[in-house]
């Protein structure tokens, strides 16, 4: 029955997506039309191919549903490793502009391709780690199934459409010019979609779940899929031109569209790169390092007063704008306030291997997380200080801020998804351990070595800009002009490039032990795939 | 299931919770911890107290402090406008070439002019005024509307073949693609080639001052040096706005080239035109 609904949905979006190509407005829309109907089509023959076929169905409730997460982990290596080279690339577009070609105009040039690195890396690399990490620790930690039965698998292939719905538009100019937000209204709709489904899935789990509590881990989660939800449709209203073409029109206006558009993206780093991150640290590093998570107390009080102070956050990123200054003053002072509850995190993590340093000598997945946290350490103290207006006032539109970011995403979402992945596969293969530890090492210091290019050199041209910018002479005057203050910045570009080139390297080391781990690396005997309570 | 790690000695309690093997220290939060996070609150609340921090319904308290980004950036401008007032006064009230003869005066005008090329003027000229492909080098004695100061301060003020001011330098060159013969075109092209001794088809060259003579020197003169007051380039210094190669000018040839630029009499102020007319003039090329 359920076969025959399926059916006549997805004839319907063939349909409408073959007209929607027909009448579309502009390019954008008009591939997604085709591709769209394409993959309807695919779909609609798939599903009548399989319709009133006898059911073989065996039980498997009593197993954990760990195919969607080795294809989540596929996905995030890959998306990884799309995002770090798209990085890379502009990198040196911004170094040598010769490198936006003239006949990839319109295409490949910088203003194209920044918004495809930072929704790869963010979305697609980030968004995939954090989807299959959590359908991973979600059911090990409730010791139950996922709920929903197929309900993951929508998930994750919708999340996968989202993604090249949303890239395929950046390049062909399908864009609403919110940073972070920039999918266009019928891409935005299926996300919400997609997030549902997963919320759905992502509870469900919970309500079933075997374990008498909720873990830490699961709350940090649940927080990121709820917010980013919220976030979504908040900064999201628009109203399109026309439902046959690309382009939309925001409800908000002026200062109030600015405020909204950096509550979404401040809280885009709070709840997405931050909270579920969190939930990935709360379970891989105790795993990882076989010790007890140091405080539950202390897990609690910054679990909440996180949650609590991001959200007010956001005006930090408009000091000295249109926007009044009581919106400002209020947006450093929580930040500031957040840096505590921010190191909460850290103190946890850091403090949940005590007993156990001596692995930093023998684990080097123990290292890369123990990075990652001092990275987040580091970002999250960087981050009020920049919010303080005063600093803010030179650093603001600097190459500082990128810097500050990239040591966030490299250094933090980067190394913890790294250790989540090198900590996956072998359990997900059923493999008995890791092809290589020499080669996780080396994805380590490459990509440590990398950061430490990239930051450092963003700080140098950033304090170095912001000084420029703000150079006058006794009588008031400009000294530099812009295009003095982007020469300038020249060879630090160039050490900028390089470190992404070193951080891409070890992604593509750590591609390769996986893949080799998958292969060769010895099978293990007795598989943990069974859905039983710790006690 | 997942065994739950073993216990070292010293371990505090756990919470006597388990999930997939791992457990949590009943362990306190750090003190300092705790009080710096309280620490930042009550520095919070203080701070919010003294600037502008809380919504009321129409408006925001003002904080005790009475700190406004607004003023403290006008405070800034209103102190140098001020104190840059006589000199601004000075620079309006001397004639144009009398400005140089006041050492002082010519200094803040070059001072002050500079600022205003590189806020203003960088972005087409180049923040070294060495000009790009079709926008003129200001370092050079070439002058395409003319290098006076007289000159300098009327292109600044009205500015070049742009629709915002009526009283902008207009001239417009003839698409001689639409004119000429395709063949007349390339002799044409060799001639002025020729004019600055380049290599050049000497027969084409020869049957194109021909051309030259019926089409272009109008406005270019007989001898192919140019017309200051209708904006017709030097053809004869080898220096090009749009390029001296064979496609190059062959394009300017066809179709023709119309470069603009704004006026800037109500974005600048009085004084600031003259001072980076003076900037200009300086640099090197002024006549």
């Amino acid at each position: 029955m359920s076969n025959y609904i399926k059916l006549i949905v997805l004839g319907l979006v063939v349909l409408f997506a073959a007209i929607g190509s027909n009448y579309a407005r502009d390019l954008a829309y008009q591939v997604h039309a085709i591709l769209v109907m394409v993959i309807a089509a695919g779909l609609f023959i798939w599903t009548l191919r399989n319709t009133d076929e006898p059911d073989i169905l065996t039980d498997r409730s009593a197993e954990y549903m760990d195919d969607v997460i080795r294809y989540g982990v596929i996905a995030t290596a890959f998306w990884g490793v799309v995002g770090f080279l798209a990085g890379t690339f502009i990198a040196f577009q911004l170094a040598f502009p010769g490198l936006n070609f003239e006949w990839a105009q319109g295409y490949l040039n910088f203003g194209r391709l920044r918004p495809l690195h930072t929704s790869a890396v963010i979305f697609a690399f980030g968004g995939n780690a954090l989807i299959a990490t959590s359908f991973y620790v979600v059911q090990r930690t409730s010791a139950a199934r996922l709920w929903g039965g197929n309900l993951a698998w929508f998930v994750f292939w919708g999340y996968q459409l989202f993604i090249v719905l949303a890239a395929t538009g950046y390049i062909l100019g399908g864009t609403q010019s919110k940073e972070y937000a920039e999918p266009e209204w019928y891409v935005d709709l299926w996300l919400t979609i997609v997030w549902v489904a997963y919320l759905a899935v992502f509870l469900g789990t919970i309500v079933r779940r075997k374990e008498p509590h909720i873990y830490v881990a699961n709350w940090f989660y649940l927080a990121f899929i709820v917010t980013v939800a919220m976030l979504h449709l908040v900064n999201n209203m628009t109203i399109p031109v026309s439902i046959w073409g690309s382009k939309s029109v925001i409800v908000w206006s002026g200062v109030q569209d600015a405020m909204i558009q950096w509550w979404y993206g401040h809280n885009a780093v709070g709840f997405f790169l931050t909270a579920g991150f969190l939930g990935m640290m709360y379970y891989f590093i105790p795993k990882q390092a076989e010790r007890p998570v140091f405080s539950y107390k202390l897990s609690i009080i910054h679990f909440w007063a996180l949650i609590f102070l991001y959200i007010w956050a956001g005006p930090h990123h408009l000091h000295y704008t249109a926007l009044p200054d009581w919106a400002s003053t209020l947006g450093m002072v929580f930040s500031v306030v957040l840096w505590m509850p921010s190191w909460g995190g850290m103190i946890n993590g850091l403090m949940t291997l005590s007993g156990a340093w001596d692995k930093l000598r023998t684990d080097p997945i123990i290292r890369m997380m123990v990075i990652s946290v001092g990275f987040y350490g580091m970002s999250t103290f960087e981050g009020p200080m920049m919010s303080i207006r005063a600093v803010n006032s030179l650093s603001h539109y600097t190459d500082w801020t990128i810097g500050h970011v990239h040591s966030g995403a490299l250094g933090w979402n980067g190394m913890i998804t790294f250790g989540a992945l090198y900590f996956l596969v072998p359990v997900l293969w059923k493999r008995e351990r890791l092809y290589s530890l020499q080669m996780v090492s080396w994805h380590f210091w490459l990509a440590t070595i990398g950061i430490v290019l990239y930051a450092a050199s963003m700080w140098v041209t950033g304090i170095m800009e912001g000084l420029m910018w703000r150079e006058v002479d006794a009588n008031g005057f400009l000294v530099n002009s812009f295009a003095d203050t982007v020469a300038a910045k020249f060879p630090m570009y160039v050490v900028r490039g390089l470190g992404g080139v070193l951080f891409l390297a070890g992604s593509v080391i750590m591609c390769y032990n996986l893949w080799m781990t998958v292969r060769k690396a010895p099978a293990k005997e007795a598989s943990l795939t069974v859905a039983v309570p710790a006690e | 299931m997942s065994k739950t790690p073993e216990k070292q000695p010293g371990d505090p309690n756990t919470t006597g919770h388990s999930w997939d093997g791992i457990e949590e220290f009943d362990n306190p939060m750090p003190r300092w911890w705790l009080w710096t996070f309280y620490a930042t609150i009550f520095w919070g609340v203080i701070y919010t107290i003294m600037y502008p921090a809380w919504p009321l319904v129409q408006s925001a308290t003002a904080g005790v402090l009475g700190w406004s980004s607004r003023e403290l950036v006008q405070e800034d401008m209103v102190a140098f406008e001020e104190a840059n007032a006589p000199w601004n006064a000075k620079l309006v009230e001397t004639p144009l070439n009398d400005i140089a003869n006041d050492a002082e005066l010519q200094q803040y005008a070059v001072n002050s002019g500079s600022a205003v090329f590189r806020t203003w003027c960088a972005q087409c000229h180049g923040s070294g005024a060495q000009g790009a492909a079709g926008f003129p080098n200001l370092l050079d004695d070439a002058w395409l509307w003319g290098g006076t100061m007289e000159d300098i301060e009327y292109s600044v003020a009205y500015g070049i073949r742009n629709e915002e001011s009526d009283d902008a330098r207009y001239s417009e060159m003839p698409a001689f693609g639409e004119i000429l013969e395709p063949d007349e075109i390339t002799q044409v092209v060799q001639y002025v080639m020729s004019l600055t001794n380049a290599q050049t088809d000497d027969a084409a060259a020869k049957a194109g001052q021909v051309v030259f003579a019926d089409n272009c020197s109008v406005c270019h003169g007989e001898d192919g040096k140019g017309d200051v007051t209708q904006g017709a380039p030097n053809l004869t210094d080898a220096i090009w706005l749009y390029g001296g190669s064979e496609e190059a000018l062959t394009e300017t040839v066809v179709y023709s080239r119309f470069g603009v630029m704004p006026p800037w009499e109500n974005r600048l102020t009085e004084a600031q035109i003259r001072a980076v007319t003076a900037y200009v003039h300086q640099l090197g090329g002024g006549q």
